[in-house]
């Protein structure tokens, strides 16, 4: 099952590298890794995205909470939550079929953020599941270059 | 105040308790190693990084306290991680500080520059490159919190050269790093516990390094004692229980004795305090104790559930938590339990054959031991050797008994030996050694020669990577392949020309009165003992097999 885990961290030197480290040395497997500052510069968040079965998540969640520069781990999938992720595609055009991306575009709320005589870039932000299904309609005009964000999250209330 | 930031280490090293450190100077630590002129901690020059860190491991087990090294840059980093790794597995507090080149020249493969810090990650608990001389204040005390804080670990401090330099001013020193609080127990889930012992008809200890860690010896003994139940250490638990206690029913798993895995195979309720399940000592997991039920008791949270889900698992200090289990607890005589494990020790014993013979393994490990005082402290380097230390040798009390558990580091032993030797003067260190393992760090009899370490080597000499010999011969249909030394050191020799007394029982004409006349000399001494290369370490569990599935060992083949 997929699990998205909230953890925040402190802002220093290296905590990407321990974080990244035991997941790699553990061999556990992240999906998806987004890490910034939070509303206090000397914290970050990385929401990490893993799938496993409850033993490995919960082993997961143990070593998180075992680093030194962990401050808290949230685990979302038991809690109602909010996921976004943003996704830029650069698609190859024709005069022809323009039109018909721009219409696909638009049904998805994503955005054009770039446009040339022989492409598009559109910009799309949602969930997993909006986008993988705009995905799966730009499949049929090619996709030149895809570049994802990697999930993000935060609880309700 | 107003000093260089080698200065400060120093005076945060000498606040925090440290009197002794190991190590070798390099371009990248010159700052730190003249400030020492300036300290009261004395400085041993070891051969090899690693045996720095293996020095400071040999001080920190048998103190419990946390002990430092110190290393250069690039290979006097590289060198030292093996050392640090082993102190990672078998949670050891080790500080090691390191030099780096000038802050200016990181990134740029300077001479002598490596990723300490990247490569330092995953083997230690916690690490830090410096990058201001005022960053030390809270570094050198943090390191330290850390390193005693919950389960041990080593930690590394790289420093760059120049932050070494830096003159910094400030107010007032910070205080010592102290452990953190150890985490807290819910009182329900020691009621809990003692409930589960309480029901339990055939309860099995089964004790781990948590209990030495953690000071938990008598509290053990209190409970084990109260409820009668039989006790079982792992390898790094040896010595939580004395050997002649009539609980105490020995190691675990692929080296311990036939009746005491039997014990584990049939228990209904396992308490494993301050272990992690390792597969040495559970063989295959899925099949450890398959009748019981566990509790599992350790102050890292991470361990609970990691191999094996436990009926109960708690968070904690495990003395802490024996001690609040204790009242909680039946007095409880379990006569036919204790009959049955009576019955199943008394069946399949530890089989040590040829231990009247000075020139077997048993025969040297059990008379060196019958020759030495109780307080003398035993290390061992790894393969056949340290396995029949662990299974013959009558420990008494924590802290006795110094080997590489978890890494399984050949090279451990010397260096390890003389670390105890320095914290302990008084005391006779001895090191149980194979010829495999001590040339891996043979450089440092100079360092036991230099201090007058009162280290004493035996050396179980069967011109064989023995361990290796040994899987070969059963698991590799006797296809030896590598295992075997065709040139044979005359490590007797050897030894002497560190400047180093030394004796060959095979040149003796009365091989228990050398042994005895070696052993009791002061200073460092050199034992070289021939013993038959086709001796194997017996039983044996095949390895990721179950244990009930032990090879050899049996008692009949002793006659």
């Amino acid at each position: 099952m997929e699990h998205v885990i909230s953890v925040l961290v402190e802002n220093r030197f290296g905590v990407l590298s321990h974080i990244s480290g035991m997941f790699s040395g553990r061999g556990f497997n992240i999906d998806s890794l987004a890490v910034g500052e939070t509303e206090d510069p000397s914290v970050s968040r990385m929401t990490i995205v893993v799938h496993g079965d409850d033993q490995v998540v919960a082993q997961i969640l143990k070593q998180l909470n075992r680093q030194v520069n962990v401050i808290q781990v949230e685990d979302l999938a038991g809690r109602e939550h909010v996921e976004r992720e943003l996704m830029l595609i650069k698609i190859p055009v024709t005069a022809k079929n323009r039109g018909e991306l721009l219409e696909v575009a638009s049904i998805f709320r994503a955005r054009v953020v770039d446009v040339q005589e022989e492409s598009l870039t559109i910009e799309a932000v949602g969930s997993g599941e909006k986008l993988e299904a705009l995905l799966r309609m730009c499949k049929k005009f090619g996709i030149r270059e895809l570049v994802r964000t990697g999930r993000i999250g935060i609880s309700r209330g | 105040m107003n000093m260089t930031g080698a200065e400060l280490i120093m005076r945060l090293l000498e606040r925090q308790g440290i009197t002794t450190i190991a190590g070798i100077p390099g371009g990248a630590n010159l700052p730190m190693y003249d400030a020492f002129h300036t300290s009261s901690i004395q400085h041993i020059l070891v051969r090899h990084e690693q045996a720095a860190g293996f020095m400071a491991q040999g001080m920190a087990r048998t103190t419990g306290l946390p002990a430092v090294c110190f290393a250069t840059s690039g290979p006097g980093a590289t060198n030292i991680l093996t050392a640090i790794a082993d102190a990672k597995l078998d949670s050891v507090p080790v500080i090691c500080i390191t030099g780096q080149v000038p802050t200016g020249l990181i990134g740029s493969d300077a001479f002598q520059e490596i990723d300490t810090y990247g490569l330092t990650v995953p083997i230690t608990k916690h690490n830090y490159l410096v990058r201001t001389v005022e960053e030390l204040l809270t570094v050198i005390p943090d390191a330290f919190r850390i390193a005693m804080s919950g389960r041990p670990g080593p930690v590394v401090i790289d420093v760059p050269k120049d932050v070494q330099s830096a003159r910094i001013e400030f107010d007032a020193y910070p205080e010592p790093g102290a452990p953190d609080a150890p985490p807290r127990f819910s009182h329900d889930d020691i009621f809990r516990a003692a409930g589960l012992i309480n029901a339990s008809e055939k309860p099995v200890i089964y004790a781990g390094a948590g209990i030495i860690g953690s000071n938990a010896a008598p509290a053990l003994h209190a409970l084990a004692e109260k409820a009668s139940i039989p006790v079982a250490c792992t390898l790094l638990g040896l010595g939580s229980m004395p050997d002649s206690h009539p609980l105490y029913l020995g190691m675990l798993g692929m080296h311990g004795s036939r009746g005491t895995n039997m014990i584990m195979e049939e228990c209904d309720l396992v308490i494993a305090l301050g272990v992690r399940f390792d597969d040495r000592a559970t063989g295959k997991a899925a099949e450890f104790c398959p009748k019981a039920h566990i509790i599992h008791i350790d102050i890292d949270r991470s361990e609970l559930g990691k191999i094996k889900l436990p009926m109960l698992g708690i968070e904690a200090d495990v003395r802490l938590a024996i001690e609040a289990l204790l009242p909680e607890v039946g007095a409880d005589k379990r006569s036919d339990w204790t009959a049955r494990t009576t019955e199943l020790r008394e069946a399949h014993p530890m089989a040590m054959p040829g231990a009247d013979d000075l020139l077997t393994p048993y025969g040297i490990i059990r008379q060196t031991a019958a020759m030495l005082d109780d307080d003398a402290i035993i290390s061992t380097d790894v393969g056949q050797h340290q396995m029949w230390t662990a299974q013959a040798y009558p420990f008494t009390y924590p802290r006795q008994w110094l080997t590489s558990g978890g890494l399984g580091t050949m090279g451990f032993g010397l260096p390890t030996a003389i670390g105890a030797a320095v914290a302990f003067p008084e005391r006779t260190s001895v090191c149980f050694s194979g010829d495999g393992s001590i040339l891996m760090n043979i450089q440092e009899l100079a360092t036991a020669v230099e201090i007058n370490a009162n280290v004493k080597i035996v050396l179980l000499n069967n011109g064989h990577l023995g361990l290796v010999r040994q899987q070969q011969e059963l698991f590799y249909g006797a296809r030896y392949m590598a295992s075997r030394f065709e040139a044979r050191p005359d490590f007797a020799t050897i030894a002497r020309g560190f400047g180093m007394a030394a004796c060959d029982l095979a040149n003796e004409a009365n091989p228990a009165e050398a042994l005895a006349a070696a052993l009791r000399q002061p200073g460092p001494c050199f034992i070289n003992v021939p013993i038959a290369e086709e001796d194997c370490v017996f039983p044996m569990v095949p390895p990721g097999a179950a244990n009930h599935t032990m090879i050899g060992g049996e008692t009949h083949a002793t006659a």
